[in-house]
């Protein structure tokens, strides 16, 4: 198989991880303010996802590294053309990061409102702009000869790109609310099955939407077959989640954000950033990629850690497997 | 106007400042993650809970400080990218790749396995549990081989070759890539001077509560732990720093030429080393200066006659290489800086032997300046590591990628000074406001002290760990 194509599967692939596993980390972190009553809620929520977060957040990590490692052209244009959602992103994720650490050092109650609200900001934020920066790499937007973004940032900010932000931001809602119910036990499971119906309908109208506008304006046959996929697992997922089975709904609530990130992957395909104003301009998984032997390379560690590091994350999961309940959220000594 | 937003020269401040910044976590998380380590072997091993206290202890001070490391990191990760895009264009092939093996290798280990270990207390069997810390500390070590390799192909350019069609650098030899011998220099000097900062914080964190009186159980063993972990990392970083030196002079004389401010080619008692210079050092107007014959030539070459090239020679031989320009870093900036790096290094190892006399046979002096000189240990030896930095960096100047590429024309085409002042001054102020969160609250860990052991369950006479929360 030519190697490019392997690449633009790997980066896929590790996008789709980062995805389906920040996705809910994001998700969680949004449903602070929905899903608790006081401050012990609030810690059962946040510590659903205490021992994973920074695994998965390193997913986008790995994921950009390969993509300087494997499409430097890729990685030159879309950093520095998204310059600014870029800068938004990483300010939200520190400030996410550094909350989680920081939010249970001291017991007063100013403190960790806080962090709480830097917690939904910074999942908030990401949640949207993540979308609105795919939906931008599909549309295409205008670049250089020299491959370099020419348009402003609120070139960023169009109809069809919005629609992407809130498509991501609804499915990585929906994708932690379901996670919580299947995290937690008592009350705020109950409240989190009933969130997540709520809000599943709403995300099926948007992301329905957002999958027919690009089938339409971008679409290719694979690209048009994943969206349908998509939509019928998140459908699915919904149905799952009204009979109140949750290791289900939060399943098939994965597949469907995996579905829909591969759909926009083969919109792409076989460009990587298409030039909205000249298609010569446009980088390609050829024109963008790194030589053969650089590609061999990272083929031969890839294809031998990739494995391992899904082993020892899927042990991550096994060992925290239960279900966290208020009763083993300690008490503060003031 | 034009001048303050010039792209070029705010992604450098910003990248230098975001660098030094992260940077400032890095070496506590790499020291104090093998720290803890062994702190927890050994209670594994003993049964002895004073050290379990002091795993516990300095495993929180560990926690607080890793968060900023990681999600500063991820910043220097898009950086490349957003301000450096056609450096990323021109080197990504070769550069890319130590990157991406550093997260596929060393990242995904870490942040798994800190998770591990701080949910894991109550969880895992304690053996297992033991492993998880050693598997986070092993990441991140490897994490700081990588990305110095990345480094060092920056300082000393290895195993590529041009590809003139597509105008870049090209992979051609990983391995001479990863064993190029600027990092195989560069790699222990750095983890060893992590270790020294971390021991700068183990003895400021024991002088703190020795001083005071309390906490003696477990503190006196902390301090000599210190004590000795700065003696024997500040001597292996003074000898892995002169094996740096050789190899800087070979592969970047300018370098050496610059730390010293010598202009002119010079040799045996001639090249000497300036200790301390009044006036400007640029070799005009010297006032006052305390020089070592012989010292520079040594440093250079390990001969006493040897010859060091000057700025003079070295500029005119660049020109005649590389075309017209400046080749000559910011003179005062290599100068004093190489000369703090060595001077507060030096210093500490002094303290150290110092403080193992002071307290020989469990002795505890009760003067006063001692305990104060034993708390700067820290930001001092931190001071140190930072200023390296500056040097190694400054000093490559004009370069970005010596020899091959200027960092004027590495920075991103597509930004505007606008984007970049404004990133500036979002980072600026984040992370200046971080810094004082978490220097609060690393001073009220080390000052609230080790906790108390758990209970012992009365049925497997094992300790009943909490379960750890946020
Ligand atoms: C606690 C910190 C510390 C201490 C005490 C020293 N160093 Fe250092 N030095 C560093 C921390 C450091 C560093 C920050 O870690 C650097 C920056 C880049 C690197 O690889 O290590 C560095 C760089 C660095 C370089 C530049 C390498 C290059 O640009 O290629 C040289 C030549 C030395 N050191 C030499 C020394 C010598 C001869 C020392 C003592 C006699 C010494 N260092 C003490
Ligand atoms: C943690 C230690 C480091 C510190 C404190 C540090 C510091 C700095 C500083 C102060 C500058 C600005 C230099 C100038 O503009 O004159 C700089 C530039 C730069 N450094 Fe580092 N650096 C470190 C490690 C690294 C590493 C490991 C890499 C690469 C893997 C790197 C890559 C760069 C790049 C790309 C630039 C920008 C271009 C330039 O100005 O030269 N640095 N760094
Ligand atoms: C300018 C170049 C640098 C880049 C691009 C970079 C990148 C990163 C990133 C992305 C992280 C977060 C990892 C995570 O989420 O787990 C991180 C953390 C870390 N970095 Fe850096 N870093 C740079 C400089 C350095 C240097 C010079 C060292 C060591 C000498 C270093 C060692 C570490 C360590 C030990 C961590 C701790 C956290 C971890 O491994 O997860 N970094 N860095």
């Amino acid at each position: 198989m030519d190697l490019t194509i392997l690449w633009f599967c790997i980066v896929g692939f590790l996008f789709v991880g980062y995805f389906v596993l920040d996705g809910f980390d994001f998700g969680v972190g949004m449903s602070l303010p929905f899903l608790s009553k006081d401050d012990t809620d609030r810690r059962v929520l946040i510590n659903t996802i205490g021992p994973v977060w920074d695994l998965n957040e390193t997913w986008v990590i790995v994921a950009g590294a390969a993509l300087f490692a494997a499409f430097p052209e890729w990685y030159a244009t879309l950093f520095s053309g998204f310059y600014l959602p870029l800068l938004l992103i990483l300010a939200a994720l520190i400030l996410r990061g550094v909350s989680f650490e920081y939010r249970h050092q001291r017991p007063e109650a100013a403190w960790k409102r806080r962090f709480d609200r830097m917690i939904v900001v910074g999942s908030a934020v990401p949640a949207f702009l993540w979308g609105v920066a795919f939906a931008n790499i599909v549309r295409g937007v205008p670049l250089d000869e020299g491959h370099n973004y020419i348009g402003t940032f609120f070139d960023l900010l169009n109809p069809y790109s919005l629609v992407g932000g809130v498509t991501t931001l609804l499915l990585f809602f929906v994708h932690g609310v379901i996670f919580v119910s299947l995290k937690t036990d008592g009350e705020i499971r109950e409240r989190a099955r009933r969130l997540a119906v709520r809000a599943g309908v709403l995300t099926i109208v948007v992301a329905a939407a957002f999958l027919v506008w690009t089938s339409l304006a971008y679409g290719t046959l694979a690209s048009v077959l994943l969206s349908a996929a998509a939509a019928v697992v998140l459908i699915a997922s919904f149905l799952a989640n009204l009979k109140g089975r949750e290791g289900l709904a939060f399943g098939l609530m994965a597949g469907t954000i995996a579905l829909a990130v591969l759909s926009l992957f083969f919109a792409l395909f076989p460009d990587v950033m298409p030039a909205s104003n000249d298609p010569a301009n446009s980088l390609t998984i050829a024109n963008a990629s790194s030589s053969e032997y650089t590609l061999t390379i990272m083929s031969w560690v890839a294809l031998v850690f990739l494995p391992l590091i899904l082993a020892y994350q899927g042990w991550t999961y096994w060992v925290f497997r239960k279900r966290v309940t208020r009763a083993q959220i300690p008490v503060e000594a003031h | 106007m034009n001048d303050l937003l010039d792209p070029l020269l705010l992604s450098r401040w910003q990248f230098g400042l975001t660098t030094i910044y992260h940077f400032l976590f890095v070496p506590l998380t790499i020291g104090l993650a093998v720290t803890v380590a062994i702190f927890q072997t050994a209670w594994v091993r003993s049964d002895k809970t004073k050290y379990l206290q002091l795993t516990r202890f300095f495993g929180k001070i560990f926690l607080i400080n890793f968060a900023m490391g990681v999600v500063t990191g991820i910043v220097q990760e898009f950086q490349f990218g957003m301000n450096w895009s056609d450096y990323s264009r021109f080197v990504g092939d070769v550069f890319g790749a130590p990157l991406a093996l550093e997260g596929l290798l060393a990242f995904f280990l870490e942040a798994t396995f800190i998770g591990l270990w701080i949910f894991g207390w109550n969880r895992l069997p304690r053996k297992l549990h033991l492993v998880t810390i050693w598997a986070a500390a092993v990441g991140s070590v490897l994490s700081a081989y990588f990305i110095i390799a990345a480094n060092a192909f920056m300082q000393n350019p290895v195993g590529f070759q041009i590809n003139e069609a597509r105008g870049r650098a090209e992979l051609t030899d990983i391995w001479a890539l990863l064993t190029n011998k600027v990092a195989l220099a560069a790699f222990p000097h750095t983890i060893f001077a992590c270790f020294m900062v971390t021991a700068g914080l183990i003895i400021a964190a024991a002088a703190w509560h020795l001083y005071r009186n309390q906490h003696l159980e477990t503190m006196r063993p902390a301090l000599k732990f210190g004590l000795w972990m700065m003696v024997v990392a500040g001597i292996l970083t003074v000898l892995s720093g002169d094996q740096l030196g050789l190899a800087m002079v070979e592969t970047q004389p300018m370098k050496m030429a610059a730390a010293e401010a010598l202009y002119n080619t010079s040799t045996g008692a001639a090249a000497s080393f300036s200790l301390f210079t009044l006036g400007t050092p640029d070799g005009t107007s010297e006032l006052f200066s305390i020089r070592i014959p012989y010292l520079l030539s040594f440093l250079s070459t390990h001969t006493l006659d040897g010859t060091v090239e000057g700025i003079n020679d070295l500029q005119a031989q660049y020109v005649q290489l590389y075309g017209p320009g400046d080749y000559t870093p910011t003179i005062w900036i290599t100068y004093w800086a190489f000369r703090w790096m060595i001077a507060l290094g030096m210093l500490h190892v002094l303290v150290a032997v110092v403080g193992l006399w002071m307290t020989r046979k469990g002795r505890s002096p009760r003067w006063r300046w001692m305990w104060r000189v034993a708390i700067w240990a820290f930001p001092l030896s931190l001071g140190a590591m930072i200023v390296g930095w500056i040097f190694t960096e400054m000093g490559r100047q004009p370069w970005i990628v010596f020899s091959l590429l200027k960092t004027e024309d590495a920075v991103s085409p597509g930004i505007t000074g606008l984007d970049v002042l404004i990133s500036l001054i979002v980072f600026t102020l984040l992370y200046g406001s971080l810094a004082v969160v978490e220097f609060k609250l690393i001073k009220k860990a080390i000052q609230k002290g080790p906790d108390a052991p758990p209970p012992v369950d009365e049925e497997t006479g094992e300790l009943k760990h909490e379960a750890t929360v946020y």
